[in-house]
């Protein structure tokens, strides 16, 4: 059978021992820098790219979507010990987990997040050898009204992120819609709310606002009193997940897979929806919805399942079309030119070793990253023992230091202060600050192809309808609005009548 | 006991802290500092601002001719990506900069865009630097989804005067290179396009193979993969002579539209007023990093090539930029076109 052959070439490949060396060295760099918050996978591979020159290709490939896809694994350590999501997709791992660590239960979160990453790796990459070429024809249907459409559907979803109020929910939304909106606008090169301040043109950086609001206004919060000061260091319960544990994220881990490497496929930014569409599914058909937001280890299963399967699948429009999704993958466009091999739908065809070879690396790469993470679950944990004194002030200098070696510019700095002072009046208030990093994140998606779609159709709004997959996708978001709105309804009924009784 | 333990969890974080704040430091190491003797120099590490994401082709470009250009002045480059604005805030940055040698910058074709494009610039390009010389000139393909009617270029010009209100023109946003070319490729044909804007060049792509939009004018580093594989058609491409990797596309002028030429040149830059000896050697060592077979190699394989040794000096760098500058004032003028 041609798969079997093809994987077999692929194997023997990404066996040798050199590759098997480098594919090492990529995921423990890539969770080295995804541990790290701000040092991003982008700046690692941009720095070690020269280096990789005088690689084989197929070496050089293999350790570049190492740290890629390492740095997904990383991001969570972090999001879960000390709240400090470095990704978007972290961001939502941090709600459940960083809860579940507040409860003495990081080990079980850390294992659950490691497991549900090394399933989700596993079978990503079998739908990337089964199914490449012709899920990437199918993600290339998507134009920018299907985007739309999309993204509304998920905007509308993941209101079910709050905890509390919905109303408030919508309001985080279209807070965080307007701050990334900051910069310049694509479209016509004016710049929006920058006040003149040419260092906000490239707008705002997602990690300062994720650093801000979520660690620094977590650490504010845990100042405030002697009771939730030790909270941080409650004793630790167990380092393992508990039979209950295993059995409630089966689901969540396998829901998360398939929703994410579905969406991980669409070059135009699916990759970001997976980890909160996943959540959102987890919490709604969860039966136990009152535990999401307060430890509730499904709700760290599944988004980092989706996640780290969307960071599989993202390779497919690279690898089958030479159409990167990532900043990431647009380096490794560029190794792959260096070592004059042309990306794109010919790879296969004119270099299977290499196609394959990087495939087959992917499941290594996940297996070694498993091998590396749980033995240091015990270590991560210990690091919950420190002393506030000592931890606080420690994560605020080196998420101050990892925010500005992104792109060394000041204002990332001061923004993390700025949204750190935001996100403590924010839970003063009651509002919470996953909402806003959702509208932050989609906000921009939702203009950019909002109005790409009008000007690719003169004005004509008719194509939201008229096209089909984004036809789908407006009538499940109004079928979500309808679910979720239609208890509110039906409990404030209840109330009127009951106080007409 | 718990003491030992803090101890070894918080000896554990420090070295975390140390460690992300090496990968900081080396990647700002350099720049600033006293200077020094102009005579001596270089005697610290050499900071490279591109302003520009990492992985793109500029940034692509300056990390090929970094390390024989570190060999030669016998001092560490450190490549800096400072994005944002089209590249004027990296070049604002550097603008700048102490003027001792320890700030370049890479630019290409936008530092002579960015006047006309941007009113409230803070930089003068002719005044605020001191050119090093020039780098490269990358060629641009006229590209269009694979279903496009029409097959040669004469007929893409035809096509789009007469389908002017349907034909769409996608670019990587305002300033960038796609813009730029497409600015000149609607003024050389006279027409006015409906133009579609994307955040990059990869999206832009994207739609393109995926047929969401018409045509656009890019990079040979970034279109060739998609031509050879027949997934996008090409046209022609903007530059004098035929490319190595794309031997049967024709010239613009051979396909008779010769007013549209354009190529996304680079060049190095510092601020101004650094001493002259240290221009000279930066210059020098940019002449040896060009002839380096290594970097010959490795731009080929990207569709472009080095400049001649005669243009990788100051005055020559000067003059091109002058020139184009008037260029670009004139076509952004008429095109209406300004970002802020």
């Amino acid at each position: 059978m041609d798969l079997l052959d093809n994987l077999a070439l692929g194997f023997s490949t990404a066996f040798l021992v050199q590759n098997v060396l480098y594919c090492f060295v990529g995921v423990l760099l890539g969770t080295a820098v995804g541990v790290l918050p701000g040092i991003g996978p982008t700046a690692t591979v941009a720095m070690l790219l020269p280096i990789t020159f005088n690689f084989e290709p197929v070496t050089a490939l293999i350790m570049l979507a190492g740290i890629y896809y390492g740095a997904q694994y990383g991001g969570s350590t972090t999001a879960i010990l000390i709240n400090l999501p470095g990704e978007s997709s972290a961001a939502v791992t941090a709600l459940d987990g960083h809860e579940m660590a507040r409860q003495g239960r990081a080990g079980p979160a850390l294992a659950a997040a490691a497991i549900g990453s090394f399933v989700a790796g596993t079978l990503a990459t079998v739908a990337l050898a089964v199914a490449a070429p012709p899920l990437a024809r199918v993600a290339l249907q998507f134009g920018p009204a299907d985007y739309f459409s999309l993204v509304l559907f998920g905007l509308i979803v993941s209101i079910a992120l709050a905890r509390g109020s919905t109303l408030k929910a919508l309001a985080m939304i279209a807070l965080g819609v307007l701050l990334g909106m900051v910069g310049q606008d694509i479209y016509t090169g004016l710049p929006r709310f920058v006040f003149d301040q040419r260092e906000l043109y490239g707008g705002i950086d997602f990690v300062s606002v994720a650093v801000g609001m979520f660690g620094v206004a977590e650490i504010l919060r845990n100042l405030e009193d002697e009771q939730t000061r030790t909270a941080v260091v409650s004793r630790v319960k167990n380092l393992w997940p508990t039979r209950e544990d295993r059995r409630r994220i089966v689901g969540p881990i396998l829901r998360g897979t398939g929703l994410g490497s579905a969406l991980g496929v669409l070059p135009g930014g699916g990759h970001v929806l997976a980890s909160f569409t996943s959540y959102a599914v987890e919490k709604r058909v969860s039966k136990r919805q009152q535990e999401f937001g307060r430890g509730a280890i499904e709700g760290v299963a599944g988004p980092e399942s989706a996640n780290n399967a969307a960071a599989q699948t993202s390779f497919i429009p690279l690898l089958t079309l030479g159409l990167p999704a990532h900043p990431v993958m647009a380096l490794m466009v560029g190794a792959f030119i260096v070592h004059g091999i042309t990306p794109g739908p010919n790879v296969i065809s004119d270099e299977p070793a290499l196609f394959w070879g990087l495939i087959a690396s992917m499941w290594i790469g996940n297996v070694l990253l498993v091998l590396l993470n749980l033995p240091l679950i015990g270590v991560w944990v210990r690091m919950l023992r420190i002393p506030y004194q000592v931890l606080f002030p420690m994560i605020i200098l080196f998420a101050a230091i990892g925010t500005y070696s992104l792109s060394f510019n000041a204002y990332d700095v001061y923004a993390i202060v700025f949204f750190g002072i935001l996100g403590y009046v924010l839970i003063k208030c009651g509002c919470e600050p996953a909402p806003l990093l959702l509208g932050f994140v989609l906000g921009p998606l939702l203009e950019e192809n909002l109005r790409r779609a009008l000007i690719i159709s003169r004005g004509d709004a008719s194509v939201f309808l008229t096209r089909p997959i984004s036809a789908v996708f407006l009538a499940l978001a109004v079928a979500a609005l309808v679910v979720a709105v239609l208890p509110a309804i039906r409990r404030r009924r209840e109330v009127v009548f009951a106080e007409d009784e | 006991m718990t003491t030992t333990r803090h101890r070894a969890a918080a000896r554990m974080i420090a070295a975390i802290g140390a460690l992300s704040f090496l990968a900081a430091c080396s990647g700002n190491g350099g720049g600033g500092g006293s200077g020094g003797d102009a005579g001596n120099y270089p005697e610290q590490n050499i900071t490279f601002v591109v302003p520009f994401s990492a992985g793109g082709p500029t940034d692509t470009v300056t990390r090929m001719i970094a390390e024989p250009m570190a060999a030669k002045l016998g001092a560490k480059i450190v490549v800096q990506n400072v994005e944002g604005a089209g590249g004027t805030v990296g070049a604002g940055e550097v603008a700048r900069a102490e003027p001792d040698g320890y700030t370049v910058l890479m630019h290409h074709i936008g530092m002579s865009t960015a006047p006309a494009l941007y009113k409230n610039l803070g930089y003068q390009p002719l005044e605020d630097f001191e050119m090093v010389g020039l780098v490269t000139e990358v060629p641009m393909t006229i590209v269009a989804r694979k279903d496009f009617p029409p097959a040669t270029l004469p007929d893409l010009v035809n096509h789009v005067k007469a389908n002017a209100g349907k034909v769409t023109l996608a670019n990587a946003g305002v300033g960038a290179a796609s813009h730029l070319c497409g600015l000149l490729f609607q003024h050389a044909v006279g027409v006015k396009l409906q133009e579609v804007p994307y955040k990059g060049t990869g999206p832009a792509l994207t739609d393109l193979v995926g047929g969401q939009v018409d045509f656009m004018c890019d990079q040979t580093t970034n279109t060739s993969g998609q031509i050879t594989a027949g997934e996008i058609k090409a046209y022609a491409v903007t530059t004098p002579e035929r490319v190595k990797s794309l031997p049967d596309l024709p010239t613009t002028a051979e396909a008779g539209l010769s007013q549209l030429q354009v190529s996304v040149w680079h060049g190095l830059y510092v601020p101004a007023d650094t001493p002259q000896q240290v221009v000279d050697k930066l210059s020098e060592a940019l002449k040896v990093a060009l002839a380096d077979p290594a970097v010959v190699d490795q731009m080929a394989k990207l569709g472009t090539a080095p400049v001649a040794a005669a243009d990788a000096t100051p005055q020559a760098h000067r003059t091109h930029l002058e020139e184009q500058l008037g260029t670009w004032a004139k076509i952004i003028a008429d095109a209406g076109v300004e970002a802020s």
